[in-house]
């Protein structure tokens, strides 16, 4: 999707954060020199296109309580992996789940990522997991977390050198 | 945290439109005002429970690019080096996990090309091998919280 330079100086604003006011559009607006409703226009076209997938919250699950977070690969053959992974994705406690690059020195294909208040529910569900998702027979490999040291969502429009600082314009 | 607060997380991870009071209809429904739903949101950053309200991208729709990368980091070099990862800005996510593959981090930014830069010169600063794992495909579910 083509974005306008104005979309990026839009989404580079955004990007520090929606302003926490009832009308955050209009403050948006203000800050970046556009009215309400084209804050709003454009803010549409670019969820509908796609490029924001939604407006909302990122959470640390650690500090919600989940403090026994899981990523779970498993080495599964290309033509069971698409199954595998869509049976995974639907399971409730499976947050997310990728196919990978196979690397020689990993060469796992299949992740998930599941949280659980307690190690030991995280480890039954990862047995269900495997079970339900027709994976017992995979090799697999379990990481737990244990320290979080980056949680900031990575700068994309406003980092330095970013695509945003193209300037203004339409 | 109290169910209501949760509920309330809940609704606001499904994500708010670009609406001119997009608070509104959640003040209703929680028997509140917009004013007190935005000052939740505050707390909650504050409080560090939160890390941004805000949209959230879908790089790769823009020409961008993300992969996963993950290190085998001496223990006691970690918080060195977990430090000079943490400085580059495509990073995000970085986690110690209990492997020999200990250091896990997502890279993103606007093109392949740049995380090959920002994985070259995270392994000439640290000396360490980096593990570019890209992801193939996505299958997508959003993080709903559980009751209590």
């Amino acid at each position: 999707m083509e974005l306008s330079a104005t979309d990026r100086r839009l989404l580079a604003e955004l990007e520090r954060g929606l302003p926490l006011v009832p009308r955050p559009y209009a403050l948006l607006g203000a800050r970046v020199g556009l009215p309400e409703a084209e804050v709003m226009a454009r803010l549409r076209r670019l969820r509908d296109g796609g490029v924001v997938r939604r407006f909302g919250l990122v959470v640390r699950h650690r500090r919600l309580g989940y403090r026994a977070n899981a990523m779970v690969v498993w080495d599964v053959p290309e033509v069971r992996v698409r199954a595998a992974g869509l049976r995974l994705a639907a399971l409730p406690f499976v947050t997310l789940c990728y196919r990978r690059r196979r690397h020689p020195a990993w060469p796992y294909n299949l992740y998930c990522m599941i949280h659980g208040r307690v190690r030991a529910a995280v480890e039954e569900r990862i047995e269900e997991a495997s079970r339900l998702a027709g994976l017992r027979s995979c090799p697999r490999r379990v990481l737990f977390s244990r320290r979080c040291f980056k949680q900031t969502g990575a700068r994309y429009f406003s980092a330095p050198g970013a695509p945003a600082h193209a300037g203004p314009g339409p | 945290m109290p169910d209501r607060d949760r509920e309330l997380l809940a609704a606001l991870l499904r994500g708010i439109e670009p609406e001119e009071r997009p608070f509104r209809a959640l003040a209703e429904r929680f028997g509140t005002s917009e004013e007190a739903i935005v000052a939740r949101i505050r707390r909650w950053l504050a409080e560090g429970l939160l890390t941004r309200f805000g949209p959230l991208f879908d790089i790769e729709k823009l020409g961008g690019a993300v992969t996963l990368c993950a290190m085998a980091v001496p223990p006691e070099r970690f918080e060195a080096v977990a430090a000079a990862v943490g400085r580059h800005p495509e990073v995000a996510h970085n986690y110690e996990r209990a492997h020999h593959l200990n250091m896990w981090f997502v890279v993103a930014a606007e093109s392949r090309a740049r995380i090959d830069a920002v994985i070259r010169a995270i392994e000439r600063e640290t000396g360490l091998a980096v593990l570019d794992l890209p992801k193939e495909r996505e299958y997508f579910l959003e993080f709903v919280p559980e009751p209590p």
